[in-house]
């Protein structure tokens, strides 16, 4: 089986239609590899049954590491490496180790985030992701079915369900 | 004009075992009170641990100054009460009066934080909470209660609790003349002469305390107006009042807290201090809202408030905690590295004075650790289970926070944390809930006309 590589993308030009159409379609068993919209359309996940993302979890760990590397240099550097008296207090003290380990947090939380999510969204600076039609960055909602995936069912019968559902236009998409 | 709602009227019914349960709490409260005022009038020998204290604190201050310029201020500035010839009031007078007044300055936070969670949901055109506006409603009905509270409380108490109303302070032929103090005399006194009656400072509280009120009574009319016509001219007009209340209270929300909390440390200042008390009200405020919110839920009410909406009251929880510590912390921060003593004797009273120093790293993790912690996750800010957790919390942690700012200036070491204190706040909060309550049921609980109540209906996050 030929996996992701023919695709037949359903065009929508309303998103309360697309929300509607998402569920009529899966109830009638075709499996949706994926919707693009121009603009985040409120209750779409839910709609297409995706879990929860597990980004903040990422962003958990990747905060409490600049945690963490944000207090061991500061009392290496000041505590240990070039111990120095400022404004009288002792070489390690918490209070001035605050806003940078504050900052390191939310710093490395970011940008981890960011490279998380590029990487899982196939955002690879080596690589360009596939675009099933282009006016999804516009003002079309684009719905992407493998057919490969629903081989039970004819490129005709997904066709008639993608129209029935309220999709304006279908085409077929290959990538090689 | 066919009037159809898109949500069923709700009215809360104030059942006779809740209030029952309230009546309770006051009398366990009372209880508690009476124990711990018998106990602090019979048990404590008084007018010797007075001048212990005092000596302590000269001392304490004189260990937080390095040279002796500064000693010699300290003992100027801490010294004149024996020198002036100030007899203080016994000691269970100066903890009755203190617990009274810090109570009642953070029961003001929880009446008026109502009105400015209305105003700013107005101003900022909020369609999420359209149906819960009701509860900080009913909670804003404690804000002419606190003022005239207050306004009692300062004639009542406010010689033992503000230094500055005493008249020698700024007599420059009295041994204790203090210039700082007399440097500050115009800001209590103005219109009037130094020492006098502090025309300035009543002003103030009665200017806010009404202009408050004065705001409360116009949103509110307007709110209950909209439940007889479906029109969006009260939700316009309420946008405009809500924008200038708003504005108002940025001025006078700092100023109360200069006035009312840290003019009681007289000598000490700190330009943070009117955010930090805001922030301190503030998420008292928003705790209190969700708690009620969650309670009604509980009781199968509010049919339109789903997690979603509860999300959004977790995370202002969430993201308020975090603000409050901030504030906490660059008020500290700045003051423990520029290692001023006339700065630094605020925290050495708090961190390093027995009564207070473990209140003091409480106050951290009750405000800080244990609501970032429990309401990181999305689920734990969705849930009613966890938010019951957390709110009380954090209403406790502030009303701690609230007790170290006021006591310890005026208790020294003498204050502390016993029947008497909890007593004053039980009986504080059980009449509050009885007020907010009673005036919940009054008015039916979802406000079925306003405007953006079909958004509220579809909120999603």
């Amino acid at each position: 089986m030929d996996v992701n590589k023919n695709f037949l993308v359903g065009v929508f030009n309303d998103e309360d239609v697309l929300l509607t159409a998402v569920s009529k379609i899966r109830a009638s068993g075709v499996k949706i590899h994926e919707v693009y919209s121009p603009f985040p359309v409120h209750g779409l996940d839910d709609a297409l049954g995706y879990k929860r993302s597990r980004l903040p979890i990422a962003a958990f760990l990747f905060g409490m590491t600049g945690t963490s590397l944000a207090l061991l240099m500061q009392i290496w550097m000041l505590g240990y490496d070039w111990p120095m008296i400022i404004g009288g207090k002792n070489y390690a003290s918490l209070p001035p180790f605050i806003p940078v380990t504050f900052e390191l947090t939310v710093l490395l939380a970011a940008l981890g985030m960011v490279g998380t999510f590029m990487i899982v969204s196939d955002m690879k600076p080596y690589g360009w992701p596939r675009q099933f039609d282009v006016r999804s960055t516009d003002d079309k909602h684009v719905m992407a079915i493998d057919v490969d995936v629903n081989s039970a069912k004819s490129r005709d019968e997904i066709t008639r369900i993608l129209r029935d559902a309220g999709a304006s236009e279908v085409n077929t998409k290959t990538f090689e | 004009m066919a009037h159809h709602s898109i949500v069923a009227d709700e009215l809360y019914i104030f059942r006779p075992e809740t209030r029952t349960k309230l009546f309770y709490l006051l009398g366990v409260g009372i209880v508690l009170f009476v124990v711990g005022l018998i106990m602090a009038i019979y048990g404590g020998d008084g007018h010797h641990a007075e001048e212990h204290a005092a000596v302590k604190s000269e001392q304490l201050v004189a260990n937080a100054t390095a040279n002796a310029v500064d000693q010699e201020e300290a003992h100027a500035a801490e010294g004149h009460a024996e020198e002036g010839g100030h007899h203080g009031p016994a000691l269970w007078v100066k903890r009755l009066y203190t617990t009274l007044w810090m109570n009642n300055t953070f029961f003001v936070g929880l009446g008026i934080i109502g009105l400015f969670f209305i105003a700013i949901q107005y101003a900022a055109q909020a369609g999420w909470s359209a149906g819960i506006l009701r509860v900080p409603m009913a909670m804003a009905t404690w804000i002419p209660i606190a003022g005239i509270l207050m306004l009692i409380l300062y004639f009542v108490t406010g010689h033992t609790i503000f230094h500055w109303t005493h008249a020698d302070l700024y007599d420059a032929d009295s041994p204790a003349f203090d210039p700082i103090i007399n440097g500050k005399g115009t800001y209590f006194y103005w219109l009037g002469s130094k020492g006098g009656f502090p025309t300035f400072f009543i002003l103030r509280m009665v200017v806010f305390f009404g202009g408050w009120y004065w705001f409360f009574i116009t949103i509110r009319r307007r709110m209950l107006a909209e439940d007889n016509e479906i029109t969006n001219q009260y939700w316009y007009a309420n946008r405009v009042t809500s924008t200038w209340f708003l504005i108002f209270f940025a001025v006078s929300s700092s100023i109360a807290a200069w006035d009312w909390v840290m003019s009681i440390d007289t000598h000490w200042f700190s330009t943070m201090f009117g955010w930090y008390v805001f922030a301190s009200w503030w998420v008292t405020g928003l705790a209190m809202i969700t708690l009620i919110v969650a309670y009604l839920k509980d009781a199968g009410y509010l049919k339109i408030v789903d997690s979603n909406h509860l999300h959004d009251l977790g995370k202002f929880v969430f993201a308020f905690s975090i603000f409050w510590t901030y504030i906490w912390f660059g008020q500290f921060l700045l003051i423990y590295y520029a290692n001023i003593p006339e700065e630094t004797v605020y925290f050495i009273e708090r961190m390093r004075t027995s009564p207070y120093s473990w209140i003091f790293y409480l106050n951290l993790i009750l405000n800080f650790v244990l609501p970032f912690l429990l309401l990181m996750t999305r689920d734990a800010k969705r849930q009613l289970s966890t938010l019951k957790l957390v709110t009380p919390i954090v209403i406790v942690g502030h009303w701690f926070d609230f007790f170290n700012m006021v006591t310890p200036a005026v208790m020294q070491e003498q204050g502390g944390v016993g029947f008497l204190e909890i007593g004053t706040l039980l009986i504080f909060l059980s009449v509050y809930l009885l007020v907010v309550l009673t005036s919940l049921a009054k008015y039916p609980l979802i406000q079925k006309n306003h405007p953006m109540l079909q958004e509220s209906l579809h909120h999603h996050i």
